[in-house]
């Protein structure tokens, strides 16, 4: 007995420990408009895969395909996220850390610190959150870097339209004079609204783009919990997509029960506004795909109470069967826990036919399941402004076995028709040109 | 008496953790009665708070049951009137007692309604009356901790 006890409580530890990392679950079954999603399953504890940064050692690169090649345009930043091309062949990069901790509610928060610390490395090289203008030398490749807009608050989104600059801090949306081809904007910020974020700003990133005609901007901002665990008041506004008039401040809800919506972009030639969605944790590896959907005005995507239409959450309350039947299904799947954060279509004709109006997708990679997922760039064919078939896997290697290199995140396609990346954690820039395009 | 405390000095390493184990070992007892009591709560309420309270109840009673259980565990290693008497029944007790709760604990971390109902609550009621049966086992002699020693360890030698 003496010995016993405590043999039999390390025994208890080791089988939570070791809570089993095996995952036959085919994930290609959850790419496209009808995923298979198996039942909920959960586990003593979270199962997880947290990669570790290692960041980029000379003369490494992510992988493209054949017929590719990619190199660095922008190295040594601080946590780049996202890009915005410009109509010149000036690229907009966009750096950006979260200041200051979530509220400390309940012991969990603590570890979930440590995850999101341990898989998001260092705080970059230098001052973060801020603008950077990256302009391409004559050989068609960025010479020169300067700082365009500077002491920014968590900035994601940015939109050009005319002469107007928009910037998506964390708090607020942001109006700069500025002419393309100038390296300076023309004067200091006029706040257009403010945005949903402290004390607690979970999702912080507030993807950002205008309608074609540039009349109206559209704002994601993603939720401050996983399920609600915060309450129903902590999400005021959030999990939303919000039309916002630039001219008068005045926004509306566009789309609801989104929890985390990036990549907002509108399909070229349409008024179609597509986006990419983090689905919920925590209902094991192959729950919940996290999705890409064209967003219809006034829907429900089901978020907290249903995902993927009329499935129900159990872990809220209280229900909403009435929001849960309102819910619609997303337009194509991208399998579980890949974390999209990054859509751009192509629309440039330096790459081969097929990519023509197709999709680009930064997923910046999983930590809620054991076996990564993400950690790449895929691109899903279009057809009629419809996604069709599997994703291709464009730029990968982003892992290096299970450590992280980089994770991508914002994508672009820029004047020449090169695909530009950002990637955060590897504080690089990347660009892929087609092999024999020009620029 | 005086042939009782006799026999307690010749333990001094006990002399030094029974009035410290006395101070510990409630301490997770009520705090996982209070746990109970929020996981109750909640059930009823699906306010979120009480969950939070939850998990902060468990996770303080388990770090206060950790400091107590080294006490008597040194306890133990120290003192043979302990091993002799009912010491064995308590330690069995208070360490199931502990395990629930960390068991409990794991599924408190869990986000919404399926960290406490059903097998969250299920955990705390089974974890509280493991807590209580141990805290019964010090019944066994209606005096204060220190003597319960000396009393067990009369009863071992005659």
């Amino acid at each position: 007995m003496n010995i016993r006890t405590p043999l039999a409580i390390a025994a208890c530890m080791a089988l939570v420990a070791c809570s089993s990392g095996h995952d036959n679950f085919d994930k290609s079954t959850q790419y496209g408009p009808d995923p298979q999603l198996p039942e909920p399953s959960r586990t003593l504890l979270p199962r997880m895969g947290i990669s570790k940064v290692v960041g980029w050692h000379p003369g490494e690169a992510p992988t493209v395909p054949q017929g590719f090649k990619i190199e660095a345009i922008a190295t040594h930043l601080s946590n780049p996220r996202n890009v915005l091309a410009l109509p010149n062949g000036d690229l907009l990069v966009v750096e950006s850390q979260k200041d200051g901790k979530e509220p400390l509610e309940r012991p969990k928060r603590k570890v979930m610190d440590w995850i999101e610390a341990k898989a998001h490395g260092g705080t970059g090289n230098g001052p973060s959150n801020r603008i950077l203008l990256l302009r391409a030398g004559a050989d068609g490749k960025p010479a020169e870097q300067t700082v365009l807009i500077d002491n920014l608050n968590a900035p994601f989104g940015v939109a050009l339209v005319g002469d107007s600059l928009y910037v998506a801090d964390t708090d607020a949306i942001l109006r700069y004079p500025y002419k393309v081809g100038d390296t300076k904007v023309g004067g200091d910020a006029t706040k257009v609204v403010d945005l949903p974020a402290g004390p607690i700003d979970h999702h912080w990133t507030k993807s950002l783009t205008a309608s074609p005609d540039g009349s109206m901007l559209y704002v994601g901002v993603g939720s401050n919990s996983n399920i609600l665990e915060r309450g129903i008041a902590a999400e005021m506004n959030r999990a939303d997509i919000l039309e916002v008039d630039p001219k008068t401040g005045a926004f509306d809800v566009f789309a609801h029960g989104l929890r985390n919506p990036n990549g907002l972009t509108f399909y070229p030639g349409s008024n179609t506004l597509w986006t990419v969605v983090n689905e919920r944790d925590e209902l094991g590896p192959d729950l919940v795909p996290d999705y890409m959907t064209s967003v219809k005005r006034g829907a429900f995507y089901g978020w907290p109470y249903s995902y993927w239409g009329q499935n129900v959450d159990e872990r809220v309350r209280p229900q909403r069967p009435d929001l849960v039947k309102a819910a619609i299904k997303p337009d194509y799947g991208l399998s579980s826990h890949v974390a999209p954060l990054g859509l751009a279509f192509y629309t440039g004709s330096s790459f081969p036919a097929q990519f023509k109006g197709g999709a680009f997708i930064g997923e910046h990679g999983s930590w809620n399941r054991p076996e990564r997922n993400g950690y790449k760039v895929v691109f899903v064919k279009f057809e009629n402004g419809k996604p069709v078939g599997q994703p291709i896997d464009f730029v990968t290697d982003f892992l290096k076995g299970d450590d992280a290199r980089g994770r991508p995140v914002g994508v672009a396609v820029d004047k020449s028709g090169a695909l530009i990346v950002a990637d955060d954690v590897g504080n690089t820039v990347w660009r892929v040109t087609a092999n024999g395009a020009t620029g | 008496m005086a042939e009782l405390v006799r026999h307690v000095e010749t333990s001094g390493v006990a002399r030094v953790t029974a009035p410290i184990y006395v101070l510990l070992f409630p301490v997770p007892v009520v705090l996982f009665i209070a746990a109970l009591v929020t996981d109750i709560a909640y059930a009823k309420s699906a306010t979120i708070t009480w969950l939070n309270f939850s998990e902060w109840l468990i996770a303080a009673g388990l770090l206060f049951g950790a400091l107590a259980l080294i006490v008597l565990i040194v306890e133990f290693c120290a003192s043979r009137a302990i091993r002799a008497g009912v010491g064995w029944a308590h330690l069995v007790l208070f360490v199931a007692a502990l395990v629930v709760e960390l068991f409990s604990m794991f599924i408190h971390t869990r986000d919404g309604w399926t960290a406490v109902v059903p097998a969250g609550m299920t955990l705390s009621i089974l974890g509280v009356l493991l807590a209580l049966c141990a805290v019964g086992t010090l019944f066994r002699v209606p005096v204060t901790w220190v003597t319960y020693r000396e009393v067990a360890y009369r009863e071992a030698l005659s």
